[in-house]
């Protein structure tokens, strides 16, 4: 089966630790110690207290899925986007892979996995726990 | 201080072309400007405020403004998406309540079916966009982040493919009266479930036309458009009540199935004093089938999680529906231009408050009408605006 590219992100100075960890096979958060809150995508100040005092955090690595599609035309290769909220209670936009796309479903358990991109640095998404 | 009876529409227009192979975009903006200019009566000399979005050729409104040839106390470049042209109405509005402008030319034009454009390709990303490198690597396209919204409110209220299906039946009934709509075939429940799946649980005949044109409108004082109105013979279209808002992810804690049509809505009866339960006819931006059944809900014309029931049955339906929605037969028919639809939807409800809509759809003694856009994407972040108009 063809498989799919995956653009390469965008990394930049306030984004680069998220894409470093990944490159090392590690998810991390941004928590915030005013507030005590996750926040996704990450920033350099909290989105609900608007505190710099943010921090990396490692996150555990397993969630559910929020909600999913698959996209079935218009795309050489058919694939499944997916919000799945994190253990740490955030929800993050990811596909789900390495798996039957038409089993997905809305409440499974899924771990994170971490996939190549075209030139840049993998990307977390998710797989059947 | 509100913008309660401070504004009229004095002039709309929609370009009759779906597709404009041999015409340039800033050629589409002057014909929508003299089309709109023309219906309310008025000359290009007589425009001092003009509003565009950021799809306009040039920076902000410059080069619209000096191609036309001008002469402007008043600019106004807010691009929220496709729901840019209300947000634009009712600043123009706020704008002629300070003084500020007397008229106020509002213009969309655009060309996607030309280009090639559809909703299964990914949106271009600025370099510096700060949630792009979070989301473009899983693809992420207009169809498919309104799929997962749809999968979450069949998820957690139970509605159903038939019932988002009833949307799209809706709106092809009125566009058969249309003769300038895109696909003015009747079609059935079971033709839209057995459309090609695009992106679960949404099937192409769930999904909006992509279509070249525009269209402009002409907001007023209402001294001037009482004039017009007086010369023309018709009446008059107030502009009562407007809300706007801004929603996105949170953070990370998303609500998807909450639009931020519960905050312009609210806003909007709220300045306007009125109930959904006083408006006739209703314009909602309808990208897709899930789009309009959200906004539905969130505007007050039913509960939360049961917009799906709401519309069902041909609830839609002007002539035997409750509440008549897109009788132009909207985005899902008959127009989406420039993928921006929040200017078709103010058109068709100004019409409806003059009686100017086909006689097959048109709502009787029309007095009261709200228009309502979404810009941007209910999967990720969006602008939401309404406006409700009344008959004077």
């Amino acid at each position: 089966m063809m498989e799919r590219k995956i653009p390469a992100p965008a990394v930049n100075p306030e984004n680069r630790p998220f894409f470093d960890a990944a490159a090392n096979g590690k998810l991390v958060l941004k928590f915030c110690n005013a507030c005590e809150q996750y926040h996704h995508y990450p920033r350099s100040h909290c989105p609900h207290c608007f505190s710099s005092d943010t921090e990396w955090l490692d996150a555990k690595g397993s969630g559910t899925i929020y909600t999913c599609s698959v996209l079935r035309r218009g795309v050489p290769v058919r694939y499944c986007i997916a919000y799945v909220t994190l253990e740490e209670g955030v929800s993050m936009l990811t596909n789900i892979v390495d798996c039957d796309l038409d089993t997905v479903k809305i409440g499974m358990k899924v771990k994170v996995v971490f996939k190549p991109t075209d030139g840049g640095p993998p990307v977390p998404m998710f797989t059947p726990a | 201080m509100s913008i309660k009876g401070k504004a009229c529409l004095a002039g709309a227009y929609e370009h009759p072309t779906r597709k404009a192979e041999n015409k340039s975009v800033a050629q589409l903006h002057a014909e929508v400007a003299k089309g709109a200019l023309d219906d309310a009566g008025l000359t290009k000399q007589d425009v001092d405020g003009y509003f565009c979005a950021g799809d306009a050729p040039g920076l902000g409104p410059l080069s619209m403004a000096d191609y036309m040839g001008l002469k402007l106390r008043h600019l106004d470049s807010t691009d929220t998406g496709g729901t840019s042209y209300l947000i634009h109405v009712a600043h123009a509005a706020q704008a002629i309540a300070l003084g500020k402008c007397n008229v106020a030319l509002v213009t969309l034009a655009g060309r996607p079916r030309s280009e090639g454009h559809s909703g299964t390709q990914p949106r271009t990303f600025a370099a510096n966009l700060p949630d792009a490198p979070f989301e473009a690597p899983y693809g992420i396209v207009t169809t498919n982040s309104y799929a997962m919204v749809a999968m979450r409110h069949m998820h957690e209220f139970g509605t159903t493919s038939e019932q988002l299906a009833w949307v799209k039946v809706a709106a092809s009934h009125h566009a058969q009266h249309n003769p300038h709509a895109m696909l003015r075939e009747v079609v059935t429940v079971q033709e839209v479930l057995d459309s090609p799946m695009v992106a679960d649980p949404l099937h192409r005949m769930d999904c909006c036309v992509v279509s070249d044109g525009g269209g402009a409108l002409v907001v007023t004082r209402p001294e001037i458009a009482k004039s017009l109105a007086g010369q023309m013979q018709r009446p008059l279209v107030k502009l009562i009540g407007a809300g706007e808002a801004s929603k996105g992810q949170a953070g990370g804690n998303l609500s998807l199935t909450t639009s931020g049509a519960a905050w312009s809505g609210a806003a909007a009866f709220a300045e306007a004093g009125v109930k959904p339960a006083d408006i006739q006819y209703v314009s909602i931006y309808d990208s897709f089938t899930i789009t309009v059944v959200v906004q539905l809900e969130d505007l007050g014309f039913c509960k939360k999680g049961e917009g799906g029931r709401f519309v069902a049955g041909g609830n839609l339906i002007s002539g035997s529906g409750k509440l008549p929605f897109n009788t132009d037969g909207g985005g899902l028919c008959n127009n989406h231009p420039g993928n921006r639809g929040g200017m078709t939807k103010v058109i068709e409800a100004v019409r409806q408050l003059r009686g100017e809509a086909h006689p097959q759809v048109q709502v009787k003694n029309c007095g009261l009408a709200l228009a309502q856009g979404t810009g941007g994407q209910l999967g990720t972040r969006h602008g939401s605006a309404t406006l409700i108009m009344e008959r004077g």
